[in-house]
C-alpha cells in the first residue's frame, strides 16, 4: 500500500519493544555511564584544560564496539527464534521495508542515548569556550558510526537466530573495522608493507573517517564511506534473508 | 480464489513438497490432512508467499504469489503453525500493530482490532503481553490477527492445536461460518475436525497428494464404509459367521464381541454387489427368526482411510 506507512508502523513497534523491556534502560545507563567515565576519568578531561570534547569522542569507536551490537543483535534473530518473521513476511510488506523500518528503530534509539549525553556538552561549554561547530561535528560523526555498526549487527543478526551468535559476529566485524586504522595497528603495517597498501587498508576502517569528523571536518567523502557500509550490510541483510526463505 | 499447479519445494536434496495441484474457490473450505512431516506446513508457506517454491505457481485471487507478493498477502489472513507472536507485547498492541501493517487506519483500524477481539474471546486478555498468556489464548491471538482485514482467503495451521475442546469446538465453528464466503485452507491432526468443518478434505504424504474429494467420498473409501453393524441375542458366534456370509451382497463377517447381552458382529460389504446390504442382513435375519437388538449401516471411518493410504509409505520410510 504505502511503503513509508509500512516501515513507519515497523519503526514502532521496533522502538516500543525496546522500552516495554528493561532493554532500553540498561541500555542508556549503562552507555551513559561509561561515556562519562571514560570522558572524565580515562580520558583525562580536566588535565586537558582544553575546551573540546576530543576525551568524550574518542571512545566511541570502542563502546560502540560492544554497546551496539548488543542493540542490534536481536533485531532478526528474535523474529527467527519467536517465529514472528513468518508472520511479519506474510504481511503485505516487502523485506526491505521490514529492514529498514527495523534500522531505523535502533538507530534512532541510539541516537537518543546520544542525546542524553548533552550534560557533556553543558560543562564544557560552561567551562570554557568550545568550537561548538566541532562538538556538532563530533556528534554526526559519531552517530554515523553507529549506524554502522549498527547496519552490521543487523546483518550478523540475520545470519543466526542465536543472539549470542549474532553478538559475537558483529563485534568481530566492527573490531576488524576500527582495527585496519587504529594507530599501531597501522604502524605495525607499514614495516612490513608498503604506505600504498597499508593506506588502503587503513581506508575501510572507520577511525579513519571518524577522526576527520572529531577535527570538525564534515567531509563528504567520509559520509559516503558510513552510507556505503549501512547501504553495503543492509543490502547483504536482505540477501540473507531472502536466501534463508529460499531454503 | 486460490489455484497452486505443480508446486514442487526441495530442500538440498529432500524433497519435501512433490508435484502439488489444488485450487479453492469462495465458500469452501479445505482440510489438509497427512503424517508429521507430510509437508502441510511447507505447501502453505508456500501459498503464503513466506518461502518460494523450487517449481510450479501459486494464485491467490489472481495475483502471482511470485510475480505480486504483495497483492496476494493482502488477501490472505495466515495463521502460522504454533502461534507466533510478539513475546513482550500485549494482545492490544499486538493486534494494533498488525491492523497497521494490513493497512487500516482511523475508524476502520479500531473497528476491525475490536472486531477480531470479539470474534476470538479476547477481552479478558486484551493487556496482558503475549508472554504471559496460556497456549490457548496465544494462539486465538495470533488467529485474531489472521483475521484482522477480514480477508478473502485464510490459510490457517493446525488453528485447533493447544486448544480445549470447548475451545475447539468454538474455533470449528468460526471456520465454518467464515467458510460461507471465504476460501479456507486449514491443516489438523485430528480427523473428526475435517469431518465437521471441511467441504473438501487432501491428504497429503512424503509430499505428494494421496488423495482429495469431500469426506464423505473419502470415507466410502473406506474397508467399514457401507458395513453391517448387528448385534444378535442368543445366536451361536459360530452361526452368525458361517450364515451372515452366505447372505447375497457380503463379503465376508467378523465378530466384534460377545457379551450376555448378544453378539456383535459386522458384515463386510462385497464392493462389486448392487446388493443392498442392510436391507438384505435384515431380511434373512427375520426369515430366520434371529432376535436382531440392533442394526445399523456404518458410514466408513476417515480414521481408517487415512491409516490405509498413508501407512504404507510410512513403515517403508523407516
Amino acid at each position: 500500500m504505502n511503503a513509508s506507512a509500512n516501515i513507519k508502523a515497523i519503526m514502532k513497534r521496533e522502538l516500543g519493544g525496546y522500552f516495554t523491556s528493561p532493554i532500553a534502560y540498561v541500555f542508556l545507563v549503562i552507555f551513559l555511564l561509561l561515556t562519562g567515565f571514560f570522558t572524565f576519568t580515562v580520558g583525562n578531561f580536566f588535565e586537558r584544560s582544553e575546551a573540546s570534547l576530543v576525551s568524550f569522542f574518542t571512545w566511541h569507536p570502542w563502546l560502540y564496539l560492544f554497546l551496539v551490537p548488543a542493540v542490534g543483535m536481536r533485531l532478526w534473530s528474535e523474529e527467527r527464534r519467536l517465529g514472528t518473521l513468518e508472520l511479519l513476511l506474510t504481511m503485505p510488506v516487502t523485506v526491505w521495508q521490514a529492514i529498514i523500518g527495523k534500522f531505523l528503530a535502533s538507530w534512532l534509539f541510539l541516537a537518543l542515548a546520544l542525546v542524553l549525553t548533552f550534560p557533556v556538552v553543558i560543562t564544557v561549554n560552561w567551562l570554557g569556550d568550545p568550537d561548538n561547530g566541532v562538538v556538532m561535528a563530533g556528534y554526526v560523526g559519531s552517530l554515523l558510526l553507529a549506524g554502522a555498526y549498527l547496519a552490521i549487527s543487523c546483518m550478523t543478526s540475520a545470519m543466526t537466530r542465536n543472539q549470542v551468535i549474532s553478538f559475537i559476529l558483529s563485534v568481530m566485524i566492527c573490531l576488524f573495522l576500527i582495527l585496519a586504522g587504529y594507530t599501531p595497528v597501522t604502524d605495525l603495517l607499514t614495516r612490513f608493507a608498503n604506505p600504498v597498501v597499508t593506506q588502503t587498508i587503513a581506508a575501510f576502517s572507520v577511525m579513519t573517517h571518524f577522526e576527520a569528523f572529531q577535527r570538525g571536518v564534515l567531509d563528504t567523502r567520509d559520509v559516503i564511506f558510513f552510507a556505503s557500509v549501512i547501504g553495503f550490510a543492509l543490502f547483504a541483510t536482505g540477501v540473507i534473508i531472502r536466501n534463508q526463505r529460499a531454503g | 480464489m486460490i489455484k497452486v499447479e505443480h508446486l514442487t519445494k526441495a530442500f538440498g536434496a529432500k524433497v519435501a513438497v512433490n508435484d502439488i495441484s489444488f485450487d479453492v474457490q469462495r465458500g469452501e473450505v479445505l482440510g489438509f490432512i497427512g503424517p508429521n512431516g507430510a509437508g502441510k506446513s511447507t505447501t502453505m508457506r508456500m501459498v503464503t508467499g513466506f518461502i518460494p517454491p523450487t517449481s510450479g505457481t501459486i494464485s491467490v485471487g489472481g495475483h502471482d504469489v511470485l510475480q505480486d507478493p504483495i497483492g496476494a498477502k493482502r488477501l490472505i489472513g495466515y495463521l502460522p503453525e504454533n502461534a507466533p507472536g510478539y513475546a513482550d507485547m500485549t494482545v492490544h498492541g499486538f493486534l494494533k500493530f498488525c491492523a497497521e501493517l494490513r493497512g487500516l487506519r482511523g475508524d476502520a483500524h479500531r473497528r476491525a482490532v475490536n472486531r477480531a477481539v470479539e470474534l476470538c474471546l479476547l477481552e479478558n486478555v486484551l493487556y496482558q503481553t503475549i508472554d504471559t498468556l496460556s497456549k490457548g489464548y496465544k494462539h486465538r491471538t495470533c488467529l485474531a490477527q489472521s483475521l484482522i482485514h477480514d480477508p478473502d482467503v485464510l490459510i490457517l495451521d493446525e488453528p485447533t492445536d493447544g486448544l480445549d475442546p470447548n475451545q475447539k469446538r468454538e474455533v470449528r465453528n468460526l471456520i465454518k461460518k467464515m467458510g460461507e464466503n471465504k476460501a479456507i485452507v486449514f491443516s489438523t491432526h485430528i480427523l473428526e475436525e475435517v469431518e465437521v468443518v471441511c467441504s473438501r478434505v487432501i491428504i497429503i504424504d512424503r509430499g505428494r497428494i494421496v488423495a482429495n474429494g469431500t469426506p464423505a467420498e473419502l470415507k466410502a473409501r473406506s474397508d467399514t464404509a457401507g458395513a453391517v453393524h448387528l448385534r444378535a441375542a442368543g445366536i451361536p458366534s459360530r452361526l452368525i459367521l458361517e450364515r451372515l456370509a452366505q447372505v447375497p451382497g457380503a463379503l465376508r463377517v467378523e465378530i466384534l464381541g460377545e457379551s450376555p447381552a448378544g453378539v456383535d458382529a459386522r458384515v463386510y460389504p462385497d464392493k462389486s454387489s448392487s446388493v443392498t446390504l442392510t436391507r438384505s442382513v435384515a431380511e434373512f435375519a427375520a426369515r430366520e427368526g434371529w432376535q436382531i437388538d440392533e442394526i445399523h449401516t456404518e458410514e466408513g471411518r476417515l480414521d481408517e482411510v487415512f491409516r490405509t493410504i498413508t501407512l504404507p509409505d510410512t513403515v517403508k520410510a523407516a
